[in-house]
């Protein structure tokens, strides 16, 4: 009961303070941030707020909707230990833009970012380091967005001759088959 | 006589150093022996797990949560059913909770005992290692009884668990329950009060209560510094809230309270267990919906219907209507476990992000071993738990 009722206190005051509506699912609060440029002002006040402290970011990542008018969207997930709560937040993100980086204002930020920039290719404006870190040295191209093949581009092998690791562009002995099983008649 | 220019001088430390618990490069900057940043180079086993997820039904991605962070199994699985679960909106029958929680905590167990046992065996113990390991072998057999594989079991599934336990199962984990405090308690005696595990664990890699918190710390690493967090309390899921347990804080934030929250959390596991034996109920142990769950394998011999419930479960699988959104979240060993599912209305996932404690842990070594010794990176790396498979993903 109690966390209930917390959480409806909660949600009043993101309307009042932000005058951001939020809408409750599941465990946690959803926040959509129309705008880029309101990202920090409104990440500032739920963490240094005395009536927020989101003081932990528990996770960021990126979301590809090729279709949309702005493709991609980056989401912050913050909690706070003090109150008990969970915030998410949704920023959708266009093509060609930045979104600023928070890693002054959330330290863990930092390794979550490069690897949204790593996987999705979203520039984060002000990052301190922003150098791949999941893939390879040296790859191109962002593997979580929807037109990358999941077979990739490359492969690796061990070249004898050479006494080297060798980049081959991938040849496969069949071409990757992607079953969906989806009923034709059924409409979901 | 002229001034002589000191320069710092960077080292390479793995990928393939037995210390660094699988692929961790690290690039060292020293100056003498001590380290003035730490720089992980990590991706060494990546292999794109939530990429493959996209392509996969819904059943036929949770194997892959097995093989993230390989030494915490089942509890990944139920991370991954719950936030399914809550896709779909249903709820497993109370006996699947049950076991559910009976084989997260015997999964705690397991991570547990690698992470201590392997930590001492880095800072130069190998006793605890042997002795450990020889426990986790009979926990493995609890895996393999339910499930057929030792440590890839598949178990915790949408919509509840795979099979119902066998017969005299539960006799044995009360075996296995009534010798382990006495395993723990020979771990200890080499351990807690060893003056070479003390030297090498005191005071190193403190991290403040506020760094615990803008880190994104969680698990043992968050309650080290002081913090009363633990998931199964504060956002308690499945029956954690009828259970009774407490959380084990620590006070110094360093890698020796890490150590002693380590082993006093398997002894609370085992009171966890010991009170699901007792009150474990009767009942189904899965939901009750054959869109979502396969039939019993005898109905399937003379049933047509439920021929073809099977079939379409397992070749189509089921689909979530809609685009929604759910966060799975669970207290992983590690720390805080979570998984976020998109659905788009087809049978597989548009997309999973799966949130690895380790992650957030590995960006804080930095941090935590500056003005360290280099042997000390080691004591460190160990009390953070480590496993590339849940950091690389």
């Amino acid at each position: 009961m109690g966390v209930v009722q917390d959480s409806i206190l909660l949600s009043h005051l993101l309307k009042k303070i932000l005058n951001q509506s939020v809408t409750f699912s599941g465990n946690e609060f959803v926040l959509n941030l129309k705008n880029s440029d309101e990202l920090i002002s409104t990440l500032s006040c739920l963490k240094y707020h005395s009536e927020f402290q989101f003081e932990t970011l528990m996770d960021l990542y990126g979301l590809d909707y090729p279709s949309r008018k702005k493709r991609y969207e980056v989401q912050y997930l913050l909690g706070t230990l003090l109150y008990n709560q969970r915030l998410r937040i949704r920023l959708e993100v266009g093509e060609e833009e930045g979104v600023p980086s928070i890693v002054s204002l959330y330290p863990s930020a930092n390794w979550l970012e490069r690897e949204t920039w790593d996987m999705y290719g979203i520039f984060f404006e002000g990052h301190p380091d922003l150098r791949r870190i999941l893939t390879d040295y040296g790859f191109e191209g962002f593997p979580l967005r929807k037109d990358f093949p999941i077979t990739g581009f490359l492969e690796v092998r061990y070249d004898e001759s050479e006494k080297r690791i060798v980049y081959e562009p991938v040849e496969l002995m069949q071409e990757y088959r992607l079953f969906h099983f989806l009923s034709p008649w059924e409409k979901k | 006589m002229k001034a002589k220019k000191v320069k710092n001088f960077t080292m390479n430390f793995g990928p393939q150093h037995p210390a660094a618990h699988g692929v961790l490069r690290l690039i060292l900057e020293l100056n003498g022996e001590v380290i003035e940043k730490a720089d992980p180079h990590i991706g060494l086993l990546h292999r794109g797990t939530e990429k493959l997820i996209e392509h996969k039904t819904y059943l036929q991605s949770l194997p892959y949560f097995d093989r993230l962070d390989y030494v915490s199994m089942m509890c990944q699985e139920h991370g991954y059913s719950l936030a399914v679960e809550k896709l779909l909106g249903i709820e497993v029958p109370i006996r699947a909770q049950y076991l559910r929680v009976l084989f997260s905590e015997l999964t705690r167990l397991l991570n547990h005992l690698l992470a201590v046992t392997t930590h001492a065996l880095d800072v130069g113990a190998l006793t605890p290692f042997l002795w450990g390991f020889e426990e986790r072998e009979k926990l493995m057999e609890f895996y393999e009884r339910v499930s057929g594989a030792r440590m890839h079991a598949a178990y915790i599934r949408p919509g509840g668990v795979a099979q119902d336990i066998p017969v005299g199962f539960l006799e044995d984990v009360y075996r296995f329950l009534s010798q382990f405090p006495v395993r723990l308690k020979e771990m200890e005696e080499l351990l807690t009060e060893n003056r070479i595990w003390k030297q090498r664990l005191v005071d190193i890699g403190v991290v403040s209560w506020k760094e615990a918190m803008e880190w994104g710390f969680s698990g043992v690493m968050l309650r080290g510094s002081g913090h009363v967090w633990d998931l199964r309390k504060v956002q308690s899921y499945e029956v954690y809230h009828h259970l009774n347990f407490s959380v084990v804080t620590g006070t110094h934030g360093d890698c020796y309270d890490r150590y002693l929250i380590r082993m006093e959390e398997m002894k609370e596991s085992l009171k966890i267990i010991e009170q699901i034996l007792n009150h474990l109920p009767l009942g189904e142990v899965k939901v009750d919906d054959r869109k979502l769950t396969p039939p019993p394998r005898g109905r399937m011999k003379y049933s047509m219907e439920d021929l073809i419930h099977h079939f379409k479960l397992y070749t189509e699988g089921f689909s979530v209507p809609g685009h929604r959104e759910s966060y799975g979240i669970i207290e992983a060993p590690k720390g805080e476990f979570g998984v976020f599912l998109v659905s788009d209305g087809t049978n597989r996932p548009y997309r999973c992000r799966i949130k690895a404690p380790g992650f957030l842990h590995l960006q804080g070594l930095d941090f935590m071993s500056r003005a360290h010794l280099i042997a000390d990176v080691v004591t460190i790396i160990g009390t953070q738990d480590i496993v590339f498979g849940e950091v690389d993903r």
